[in-house]
């Protein structure tokens, strides 16, 4: 123990200095931090006169929970939600467990077919479910959404972007590598500002699309194009014998691509499709500066309330510790296949 | 007939052709109802606007600006306040990331340890969040400027912004443009010939600007700081950085930093290990083995995906709009925007400024990586 700690803290004296000054810091902050968030918070009550020991007030977020989660989504109809998503964890399970089977095809399910089905179920009007239009969705519900939408959208986006980057046909690859780079050289922000104020200029009269729906096809947009640089990696590690082999055979060009190369390409990107995954994650909460109510759009609306005024830093941790545990086990797993996959297939 | 059809080089041809008439056909639907939607709305077209008064104010600019101005002119207001919030973002963000990569790294254990939470815990929160937290709760939490926090009496800190003294030279101004010049000819000369050793770089340039400026001195080269005090409900004179720009700085900074600093422990980490062993059984010391051996070969590594960082950075900084520190997205993309009407042109002209930045920085990247790769060897 004693050799551990000055082999491993105290090895020069600058060393020493620097462990001295850390544990300085965690001592002058965590105790508070400690102290404020668990020891003196107030978690029982519905009102702020039950805040009274001056830590953190988090019966704030105990009274606001169910609209931080589905918005202004009527109360009757929120099990559609959860039915929704307890479906959707329960698809998830399989993929994490190492000797499940069909993993690919739950896998290809629940991303290109699961988010259509469950927008469909929120959204009503079919099965006799009353319809509820978009403006009541928010919260985290609407946050999963965006998000989920945004994955699903941008895979075949992407995949069709790269094939075009890579294409021998210079017209086809110009056009995709102009359409590419026009994404990916802009903030979201201005995609988002376009989808809401310039893109009903450019439909015919008469014709609206729903706010909701302008945003999610900037974001898909915006993440194709991502998605497309990763899928481009892919695809230029797949050896070119492959392609030769799969022509020798006599194979055409949609047949080589969807047999033999797309499925080496993209288990090569797993990862980085992973990574683009975490980062429109949490570009989705650009969407409140568009008037939409996403998670922390909602959470930023719920501290303006005259009633709970001045509890904006319960507000914005719990937030942040929500964002964090969907991002930080998102990059984990994105991580240990990396580590799984490989070194040497790494592109 | 058949032939044709199966012909590689007539089917690649269709395909252009139909690709190139589903573009043109879009887009002619599309601009049609664009004209369309304008002449019923009455909106007009044209980049005219940018000359009329935009009658609006703004918080804060680096160039003469008032009510009586032009579109034209807070378009440039914005830009400039973009650019001021990504050069001072990048200048943190580097510092921090570099310190926090080689911390990760370190052989004490706790201070990797520390470096990793912060990494893995700032990443994982979106940068919206984290200026919410800085600009909504933090800086909110600031005293009053009666009550400011002061640094020797002449940096305040209050909810109104952070109080700087400014240096305001009153005569002798020649000389210190005369000693910057000299020393930036001197810097440019000696890291064209140094192999690229930007610290020593730096100091030259600094100290040269300073020798000048000190031999001017005699001569009439004279400078007073003008000091912030509290006059009335506030503090007047100085720099002061309003807390829009010090919250959208912090956030950009600790965010952007966290990604750095994964950058450099990557481009540290690609050095061969045989690199340090046989420097080190050269017998060189630990510091020339960093500074001959590991950084020119790091640095290799860590140049692109950290232009990368910045690219992002700049783009990020478009996240004021949601604080209201008037950057180009919230001064034009924003105000101009909601006054005009005008969206198309002006959503056009805000993304060619982007996309102009990130083709100005992608172009000096494909120049530096050239350069780097051409010298060749190890």
């Amino acid at each position: 123990m004693t050799g551990w700690v000055r082999a491993n803290l105290f090895s020069t004296p600058l060393n020493g200095a620097l462990t001295l000054a850390a544990l300085g810091l965690i001592y002058a902050a965590l105790p508070p931090l400690i102290d404020w968030a668990v020891i003196d918070a107030d978690w029982r009550g519905d009102t702020r006169s039950d805040c009274t020991s001056g830590g953190a007030c988090w019966v704030f977020i105990r009274a606001r929970f169910d609209q931080f989660i589905y918005g202004f989504y009527p109360g009757p109809e929120r099990w559609r939600v959860d039915v929704a998503f307890v479906v959707l964890i329960a698809a998830v399970i399989p993929l994490f467990l190492p000797k499940a089977r069909h993993k690919g095809w739950i896998g290809i399910g629940l991303v290109l077919l699961f988010p259509w089905v469950a927008v469909g179920f929120f959204l009503g009007g079919v099965f006799s479910l009353p319809e509820i239009e978009t403006e009541k969705w928010g919260g985290l519900m609407l946050t999963l959404i965006v998000a989920g939408v945004g994955i699903t959208a941008s895979l075949p986006v992407g995949i069709l972007l790269a094939l075009g980057r890579q294409s021998s046909m210079p017209v086809i690859r110009a056009l995709c590598v102009v359409f590419i780079e026009l994404w990916r050289g802009v903030p979201l922000i201005t995609v988002l500002f376009m989808a809401a104020v310039m893109l009903p200029l450019f439909l015919p009269d008469g014709v609206t699309l729903d706010k909701l729906l302008r945003a999610l096809i900037g974001v898909a947009l915006f993440a194709g194009a991502y998605m497309a640089e990763v899928v481009r990696g892919g695809l230029q590690a797949v050896p070119r014998g492959q392609i030769e082999a799969a022509e020798a055979l006599g194979l055409g060009y949609w047949r080589i691509m969807i047999a033999v190369v797309l499925p080496q390409a993209l288990r090569i990107v797993i990862p980085g499709i992973v990574n683009v995954f975490v980062a429109l994650f949490k570009d989705t909460t650009l969407v409140l500066i568009i008037g939409l109510f996403d998670f922390l759009g909602i959470i930023k609306a719920a501290l303006t309330d005259p009633e709970w005024l001045g509890y904006s830093v319960e507000g914005y941790v719990f937030a942040a510790l929500v964002f964090w545990v969907f991002c930080f086990s998102m990059s984990r797993y994105s991580a240990r296949l990396e580590r799984r996959l490989g070194g040497a297939r790494r592109v | 007939m058949r032939q044709i059809w199966y012909d590689r080089r007539y089917r690649s041809v269709l395909w252009q052709v139909l690709a190139v008439a589903g573009v043109a056909l879009l887009s002619s639907f599309l601009l049609g109802n664009l004209f369309d939607n304008l002449a019923r709305r009455g909106i007009a077209s044209g980049f005219g606007f940018l000359d009329s008064t935009a009658g609006f104010g703004v918080t804060m600019s680096l160039i003469p600006y008032s009510e009586a101005s032009t579109y034209g002119r807070a378009f440039v207001v914005g830009l400039l306040n973009t650019l001021l919030v990504s050069v001072l973002g990048i200048i943190c963000a580097t510092v921090l990331g570099f310190a926090i990569g080689i911390g990760r790294l370190s052989r004490n254990w706790l201070i990797a340890r520390l470096a990793t939470i912060y990494i893995e815990t700032l990443r994982n929160i979106p940068l919206l969040l984290q200026i919410f937290f800085w600009y909504f709760a933090a800086l909110h939490a600031l005293p009053s400027p009666r009550n400011s926090h002061g640094f020797a009496d002449a940096i305040f800190l209050n909810v109104r912004g952070l109080y700087m003294p400014s240096p305001v030279i009153e005569s002798g101004l020649v000389w210190l443009v005369l000693g910057a010049l000299g020393g930036l000819a001197g810097a440019a000369l000696y890291l064209r010939y140094s192999n690229g050793r930007f610290v020593r770089a730096a100091a030259i340039f600094v100290g040269v600007t300073g020798l000048v400026a000190l031999a001017a001195l005699p001569g009439g080269f004279s400078l007073s700081w003008d000091v912030p005090a509290l006059r009335g409900f506030n503090y007047r004179g100085g720099w002061v950085l309003i807390p829009e720009l010090v919250a959208l700085l912090l956030a950009l900074t600790l965010y952007t930093a966290a990604f750095i600093a994964e950058v450099v422990r990557a481009g540290i980490e690609a050095v061969p290990r045989g690199q340090l062993e046989a420097a080190a059984s050269l017998g060189l010391s630990r510091r020339r083995i960093l500074i001959d051996i590991v950084i020119p070969q790091a640095m290799r590594v860590i140049i692109p995906p950290l232009t990368n960082q910045y690219l992002n950075l700049t783009k990020n900084s478009s996240l004021a709009a949601a604080i209201a520190y008037p950057d180009l997205i919230s001064v034009f993309a924003g105000t101009v925007l909601n006054q005009t009407g005008q969206a198309v042109e002006v959503i056009v002209i805000t993304m060619a400024v982007y996309l102009a930045i990130s083709l100005v920085i992608a172009m000096w990247m494909n120049f530096y990586n050239r350069r780097v790769t051409s010298r060749g060897g190890a």
